[in-house]
């Protein structure tokens, strides 16, 4: 199967029962996505598929012929620089998703997708509720906030 | 303490592996590339808490061009018997709890390796089980010493004829359930053998002990087995000590002739590599219609394993917390058909202080005193057990100082005063300690050619900070800038250190490396070198009477129709000898504080007594604190200095945070609505039906 991953085709033959964070890891070396549960339930594997953020666990590589995929690897943001400012991560596993989360989630703002929170403004509050599928338990949130919050220059 | 801008040490220096791991290019161990020979491994683990494998059969058909072989009991290599009996993989037919290891897959891909190993047939006569820790159980007994070396019990004076005779009382029950570590990162070994040597990439807190007990296993002397940890997804105590994933990796790598991988899956963390006991505890506070402690009576009462004696010691905090002229303290144990506990964060003052904590707000409630008074009351003016002087003890600096900080002077004593909409709004402290330790260490410094600088120690980064603090220590102590000092960590090749675990490992390799500098600085300008091993200081210190100490303070809202409690502000301040790197520290205090969080409000490993299993093992339904469970929260510290901890005058601060921060979110909970949760989480469904 043929994959895009950080601007560079791919061409795989992979296990069907190969996923997409599987494949990163394991066929491709990009080990930057991480496993934490593989099961969807901890955001540690968090790529931007076409753009848009999933876990990467929970998809099966063959199921995407074709597609783009960003991973940690690709990405050049102004929020990872500000991760390091912020000492926004500790031991630093779910930090690639984070980020990739935090990319993601603030096109999804900028698209105007809402959220449960409903705030207009991206608040603290709003930037919680839409990052609250990365699990860190080394319980760095405090300071992913600020991060997020200046690199969506506010 | 005079500080100049040009040294290092207390600078808030980012840190240096920081753009590696905002870019995802820092290496952990499942992730070093080992050859196209690389074999993947998935464990198979018992469904039965107590029985007898009988035989391992694996359908000829299944995975039958990908599966390279099947370990267990009846086929595995013998070992040789290590400290640590869970390292004994598939050498007895016995089955001690479960989701003990029975069977290892190896295939040429993870994909098959799952599907194989969980299409196993495993035959196992059953035998009954007891997993319910309860404080009638008859099996309870006192062990001799509970971790590392404390007495199990404790006493002076004469407790109960103090309870006969003091005008307030309570005699209160907390329970605190099992918990599980859970890092991000879930423990993981790549082996390979180079010859008769053994390489492992290994998760973990302490590369020269899982050297030296792989190497027992493997009859290897340790310096044959090479251990690389550059980078660490989290331990919080789990990654201590071997765990049986680095056993099993170079099993198989043996057996097969490959490099072996295996990452052990999310759900095997819950009963393969350790967990927090349970605990069921009494305490008994007396005192004085001053409210002076007349008598302080402190009972844990916890499990182990069949296979283990891990004695948590939950009460040990008790002895130094406050005065009081008659006391006592105890443990006990029963082994249970249970997976064996480890170290969590905090082991033993974690659970053993929320039970001191809130009954200490409960006797202030008893005797209609502030509770930040009544622990300025109880003040020692030495150790109370020992006699021994502290080296440095700021408690009442930082109740006084964290409640001027928190906003604590108007409050109003009595619960279930503050509502705003649907909310009951309420406020708590709790008291925090840790010791302070120091571990034996050895560094080495090397002048380079190019003039640049080169100290190593075999310690390990988890995310504390490590690698950029000793950076800090090392600059200073040669007299450079940090520009040249290069810090090489995480192999076991490395200079000899102690495991990065009791918040000692600032303050243990902190101590070698300042030896090793000084000694480069100070000895021979012909040689480029010096080792300093700290062994010989670090024994002649007196143990007793050191300990960093801190208050936390809670707000929380309870929602009167659903019973949800969110926190509204958590303050931690704290007295912590010289705080190293204040930008990495606070990071430490707030994580230590946020599952401390976990702990008062989320937190629980739920029991199916019927299996002998955890049924919330995975992430989805073990919950800890996300991003929405977090409001304000604020960490501060005190400027303390103290000359006779180590070179540096700094306490730990890794866990801390953790201490007395579940108790002061309980008892805010009680001051909002009322209601008095003795058993932890304080999920909304005990407090739901007393609003």
């Amino acid at each position: 199967m043929d994959l895009v991953v950080n601007g560079v085709e791919h061409s795989l033959d992979l296990d069907p029962r190969t996923t997409l964070l599987d494949t990163l890891r394991e066929h491709l070396g990009l080990t930057g996505s991480k496993k934490g549960c593989d099961h969807g339930q901890c955001g540690a594997c968090t790529v931007l598929l076409d753009g848009r953020r999933v876990n990467s666990c929970l998809i099966l590589a063959i199921s995407q012929q074709g597609a783009s995929v960003t991973t940690i690897e690709g990405v050049d943001h102004p929020v990872q620089q500000k991760f390091v400012e912020h000492d926004g991560f500790q031991c630093g596993y779910c930090t690639p998703g984070q980020i990739c989360s935090a990319v993601g989630m603030l096109d999804e703002v900028a698209k105007g997708w809402p959220s449960a929170i409903g705030d207009e403004e991206l608040t603290d509050a709003e930037i919680r509720e839409r990052m609250s599928g990365n699990l860190c338990r080394c319980g760095a949130y405090p300071n992913m906030i600020p991060a997020i919050r200046e690199a969506a220059g506010r | 303490m005079t500080t100049t801008t040009d040294r290092a040490v207390g600078q808030p220096i980012e840190r240096l592996e920081g753009q590696d791991k905002v870019r995802g290019t820092a290496r952990y161990a499942a992730e070093y590339p080992v050859g196209d020979e690389l074999a993947y491994a998935w464990v198979a683990q018992s469904t039965v808490a107590r029985g007898t494998l009988t035989g391992v059969t694996v359908d000829p058909l299944v995975e039958a061009d990908d599966v390279i072989a099947v370990l267990w009991h009846g086929n595995a290599p013998r070992l040789s018997e290590a400290d640590d009996p869970e390292l004994a993989v598939f050498q007895s037919d016995e089955i001690r709890y479960r989701g003990q290891a029975l069977a290892l897959v190896v295939a040429r891909t993870l994909e098959a390796a799952r599907r194989a190993a969980g299409l196993l047939v495993v035959e196992i006569d059953e035998e009954p089980h007891d997993c319910v820790l309860r404080t009638d159980h008859p099996d309870l007994y006192t062990p001799d010493k509970v971790n590392p070396a404390f007495p199990s019990e404790t006493a002076s004076g004469d407790v109960d004829a103090a309870f006969e005779s003091s005008p307030t009382t309570i005699d209160v029950t907390y329970r605190t359930p099992a918990l599980h570590n859970n890092p991000m990162e879930p423990h993981a070994t790549t082996a390979l053998w180079d010859g008769d040597d053994l390489v492992l990439y290994d998760s973990n807190q302490h590369p020269p002990g899982i050297a030296a007990a792989v190497g027992t296993v493997f009859d290897l002397p340790p310096e044959r087995v090479h251990v690389i940890t550059e980078h660490v997804g989290g331990g919080f105590g789990s990654k201590g000590s071997a765990r049986p994933n680095a056993v099993l990796a170079a099993m198989a790598a043996r057996v097969t002739g490959r490099p072996v991988r295996l990452a052990l899956p999310r759900q095997a963390l819950f009963s393969m590599v350790g967990h927090r006991t349970p605990t069921i505890q009494r305490v008994r506070l007396a005192a004085s219609s001053d409210g002076r402690l007349t008598a302080i009576d402190h009972e844990a009462v916890e499990h182990s394993s069949r296979l283990f004696e891990f004695a948590e010691q939950t009460v040990v905090a008790t002895r130094h917390m406050y005065a009081a002229p008659n006391r006592r303290t105890g443990h006990r144990l029963v082994r249970l058909d249970m997976p064996t506990p480890r170290w969590m964060r905090a082991p033993g003052e974690a659970p053993g202080m929320v039970a001191l904590e809130c009954a200490m707000d409960e006797l202030a409630v008893a005797l209609r005193l502030d509770p930040i008074e009544l622990r300025v009351r109880n003040e020692p003016s030495v150790e109370p057990e020992s006699g021994v002087p502290f080296s440095s003890r700021h408690y009442v600096e930082c109740l006084r100082r964290g409640a001027e900080r928190f906003g604590w002077a108007d409050r109003d004593p009595r619960p279930r005063q503050r509502r705003e909409g649907d909310w009951w709004i309420g406020t708590g402290v709790a008291g925090a300690t840790y010791p302070t330790m120091a571990q034996p260490s050895t560094a080495r410094a090397r002048r380079l050619s190019s003039g640049d600088y080169e100290v190593s120690i075999a310690a390990t980064d988890l995310g504390t900070g490590a690698r950029t603090i000793l950076t800090q220590i090392a600059a200073d102590a040669l007299g450079v800038p940090l520009s040249q000092v290069r810090v090489r960590i995480g192999d076991s090749t490395l200079p000899k250190a102690s495991v990065a675990g009791g918040s000692s490992g600032s303050a243990s390799w902190g101590w070698a490396v300042t030896g090793a500098c000084q000694a480069l600085r100070s000895g021979d300008p012909s040689s480029d070198e010096a080792v300093f091993d700290s062994t010989e200081l670090v024994q002649q210190q007196e143990k007793d009477g050191k300990h960093a100490f801190g208050a936390h303070f809670a707000e929380v809202r309870v929602d009167a129709v659903t019973g949800e409690v969110r926190v509204s502000r958590l303050f931690g301040m704290y007295a912590a000898g010289r705080i190293l790197n204040p930008r990495t520290a606070r990071s430490q205090f707030l994580g230590g504080m946020i599952m401390g969080m976990g702990m008062a409000l989320h937190e629980e490993s739920v029991l199916d007594p019927a299996m002998g299993v955890w049924v919330n093992h995975d992430l989805a339904e073990y919950h800890i604190p996300s991003h929405a469970d977090i409001e304000s929260i604020e960490a501060e510290w005190l400027d303390e200095q103290d000359d006779q901890i180590n070179p540096m005058g700094s306490k730990g601060v890794g866990e801390i945070g953790i201490v007395g921060s579940p108790a002061a979110i309980l008892n805010a909970i009680w001051h909002a609505t009322g209601v008095r949760v003795r058993d932890l989480p304080a999920r909304l469904d005990k407090i739901l039906p007393h609003l």
